[in-house]
């Protein structure tokens, strides 16, 4: 009874999720390539009156691609891994499955009725936190749902101990949770004046308060949306794909808990030199140096457990992907913790160098990972091969020409800046003008850019396939054990 | 101890929320009063400055530009006095932005006019030639929205004690009082501009967008 039961997971709100993933991940990355060339190309500015002008088209660009692509990407996931690890189905109650529905609804509604309010440049301005309080309500609904789904599964399961992946979701769950209330206290100025806009609101927070509100919720956000939720997926599929046991049990424990203590001290290194009390900022600064221990702890257990197995890489594309996400990893949180520095974020700070810190993060390890996770879920969920092999093989060269152009392109931006900014002749007088700062990176956006359209275009090829797998691929008689199925 | 926290979900959830949450009770709140205090000399946003404001924010100005001038002599030299905590003390949201594709806007109030945003808003390249910031075409045609604007403030006196109606500080009034100043606030900046349809636009009772952005960026200082 019951091992007939394990085999029958319900997939029905992990595939809905996963078309969101795919739907979201294209407007939000086709936004991205048009912002990036308007940087280089400025009449892309009109071709859509004031609704395509770079300042209405970037809030839409960091929303769609973090609450659209990678939030639907960890709930596929979610759906996904959590009866397995549990060892339980969603169908086993009927409570769950109505829950995973409405949960599907209510989010694809909020996340329409989000675009549409962006493009209207409706918004409060705060970076990832744009949406105004009657969706921040709706945010806050859905995310309730998900802990009851989460937390429903865990009350009917049948393995009773948290694998590790578990202990990574619950962990999103609660720090999104808390970080999203705080940070989107505001009050509605229609109710309590009788004027304007019904749906208008102002902070709770003022000046430096709010700001250091926000970067303890944008650090954070990184946390817990960025990482979290990525290292719950790839400790469930790296050793599920390669076959191959978690290296070590102890490291696993040691960078979980270490990441959780550290990781909210160290906001402070997104408001170095400003007006936030010295204290904080040193705090910021040390801890994003320490940061690097139970960050690399993750990386290297996942590493090592590919230890002797390295043929694989050559063999399985998956694989490759999710090596190639945990190194990506290693880099950025190397990086990181560099721009944290004070003297280097002097520097860095304000200019290009960031947004190429964070691609390094955003598409080498969230979007490889995910994609990686997708292509494991699709032979099991449809009971099909993979599509392509050829084409994932294509795709990962790709997109990885893709990252490196794009991060070796804001990085000599972004230095190239930051060193021209504090110029000075032999006078001492400032060497450069603010405008000479900007069309010398001309160049340099241009590549960005096309590196980012080489990104898309690999996700296209991700399509693709899992379109293809889905519908015209070979059936396979029964569920692969390890390393996905796949047609050359 | 960790291996009992993984059979118990209820008490791992605990255990990790409070690792969480810890820190940021710590870091934040402990200054929390005395950042919030304004330096002397810091007034509230007129209701036609808010206004613009929140077309800066409509249109993510901050998606490009800082506010927030930091004490570097390369960044004193460039942009003023460096910024004080105080200075923001009515900053609902704060507006430093993240990223500098164009300069810094916190003190832009001193060295740039009325009609020199007017000539820029409308086409930037024209006046600084390889200027990769978009034209604003539409503040010419839409209207500012006065009414949110007021809401704005008046909640912010109310719910947050902002000092308007006290002396030296700007005058927020009923909603009518608060209308009359914005027009002839907006009478100031719009006999400053040249574009004949704005000024026929005011004419007939209208305030565009433009003017109420140019209010708020002559306000930084
Ligand atoms: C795509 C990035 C971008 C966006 C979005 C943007 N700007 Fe700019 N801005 C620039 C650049 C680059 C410059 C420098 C060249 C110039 O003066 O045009 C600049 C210059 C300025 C200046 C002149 C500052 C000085 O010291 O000379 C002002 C004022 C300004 N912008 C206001 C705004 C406002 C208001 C908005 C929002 C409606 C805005 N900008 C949106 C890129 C941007
Ligand atoms: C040890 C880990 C890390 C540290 C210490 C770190 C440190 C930093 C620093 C110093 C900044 C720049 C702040 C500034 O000057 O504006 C930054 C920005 C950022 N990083 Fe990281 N980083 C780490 C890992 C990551 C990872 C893995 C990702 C993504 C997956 C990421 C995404 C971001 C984002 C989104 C920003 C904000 C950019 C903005 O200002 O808008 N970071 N990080
Ligand atoms: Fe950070």
């Amino acid at each position: 009874m019951q091992a007939n039961n394990a085999l029958n997971y319900d997939y029905s709100v992990a595939k809905c999720f996963t078309y969101a993933t795919i739907l979201f991940g294209i407007i939000g990355m086709l936004i991205g390539v048009v912002i990036a060339y308007q940087l280089a190309f400025p009449e892309l500015n009109y071709l859509a009156g004031e609704y395509g002008t770079y300042s209405r088209l970037r809030p839409l660009h960091t929303s769609g691609v973090i609450f659209g692509f990678l939030l639907s990407g960890i709930f596929a996931t979610w759906y996904y891994v959590g009866q397995r690890v549990l060892k339980v189905s969603m169908a086993e109650s009927p409570f769950l499955m109505i829950l995973g529905r409405v949960h599907f609804w209510l989010y694809m509604i909020l996340m329409i009725i989000a675009v549409v309010t962006l493009f209207l440049g409706i918004g409060t301005s705060k970076e990832y936190a744009e949406l105004e309080w009657p969706l921040d309500i709706a945010v806050v609904v859905v995310w309730v749902i998900w802990g009851l789904s989460i937390f429903g599964l865990i009350g009917i399961r049948r393995e009773k101990t948290l694998y590790i992946s578990m202990w990574y979701y619950i962990a999103t769950f609660l720090g999104v949770a808390m970080l999203y209330l705080f940070n989107n206290m505001e009050v509605p100025t229609y109710f309590v004046s009788g004027y304007g806009k019904w749906y208008h609101s102002v902070s709770m927070y003022a000046g430096t308060n709010d700001a250091m509100v926000q970067w303890w919720y944008g650090h954070n956000a990184v946390a817990f949306v960025f990482t979290v939720p990525i290292i719950a997926m790839i400790y469930y599929f790296l050793p599920k794909e390669s076959g191959q046991p978690v290296f070590s049990y102890k490291l696993s424990l040691l960078s979980f808990w270490g990441l959780m203590f550290v990781y909210l001290w160290a906001g402070g290194h997104h408001l170095l030199y400003s007006t936030v009390p010295d204290w904080v900022q040193t705090m910021g600064s040390i801890f994003s140096i320490i940061l690097i221990l139970p960050s690399w702890g993750s990386a290297i257990n996942m590493l090592l457990t590919m230890k002797g197995q390295w043929g694989q890489l050559k063999s399985n594309p998956l694989v490759k992907f999710m090596v190639l996400a945990s190194t990506f990893y290693m880099l950025s949180t190397l990086e990181g913790p560099i721009q944290a520095i004070k003297s280097v974020n002097a520097l860095a700070h304000f200019t290009d160098w960031i947004p190429g810190h964070v691609h390094d993060g955003t598409l080498g390890w969230v979007g490889f990972m995910t994609m990686a996770a997708l292509f494991h879920m699709a032979p099991r969920m449809y009971k099909r091969e993979l599509y392509s092999k050829k084409l994932m093989e294509s795709q990962f060269w790709i997109q990885t020409t893709g990252i490196v152009m794009y991060f070796s392109s804001m990085w000599i931006a972004g230095i190239t800046q930051g060193m021209m900014w504090r110029a000075t002749d032999q006078y001492g007088n400032l060497a450069y003008s603010f405008i000479d700062t900007v069309t010398v990176l001309i160049p340099y956006y241009a590549l960005r850019a096309t590196g980012g359209l080489l990104y898309l275009i690999g996700f296209f090829m991700f399509t693709y396939n899992m379109y293809k797998t889905m519908t015209a691929s070979k059936a396979i008689a029964s569920e692969p054990q390890n390393a996905s199925p796949m047609a050359a | 101890m960790f291996h009992w926290l993984e059979r118990n979900p209820f008490f791992f959830a605990v255990g990790v929320f409070l690792v969480v949450a810890y820190a940021g009770v710590v870091t934040i709140l402990p200054d929390f009063m005395e950042s919030a205090r304004p330096v002397t000399g810091t007034k509230p946003y007129t209701v036609l400055e808010l206004a613009g404001r929140q077309i800066y924010i409509k249109d993510s100005c901050n998606a490009c530009h800082s506010q927030l001038v930091r004490p570097f002599k390369s960044e004193t030299d460039r942009y003023g006095k460096y910024s004080l905590s105080g200075e923001y003390a009515y900053d609902r949201p704060f507006l430093w932005g993240s990223r500098r594709a164009g300069p810094d806007l916190m003190r832009v109030g001193n060295y740039r006019t009325t009609d020199w945003h007017e000539y820029h808003m409308l086409d930037p390249k024209s006046v600084v030639p390889g200027s990769i910031m978009p034209a604003y075409k539409h503040m010419f045609q839409n209207v500012a929205d006065i009414d949110t604007a007021y809401a704005e403030a008046y909640t912010v006196k109310t719910v947050f004690s902002v000092p308007y109606d006290q002396p030296d500080m700007p005058t927020l009034g009923t909603y009518d009082e608060a209308k009359k100043q914005v027009m002839a606030e907006a009478s100031a900046i719009v006999a400053d501009m040249k574009s004949p349809e704005i000024k026929e636009a005011f004419q007939r009772g209208e305030i565009k967008e433009i003017v109420a952005l140019i209010a708020y960026l002559n306000r930084l200082k």
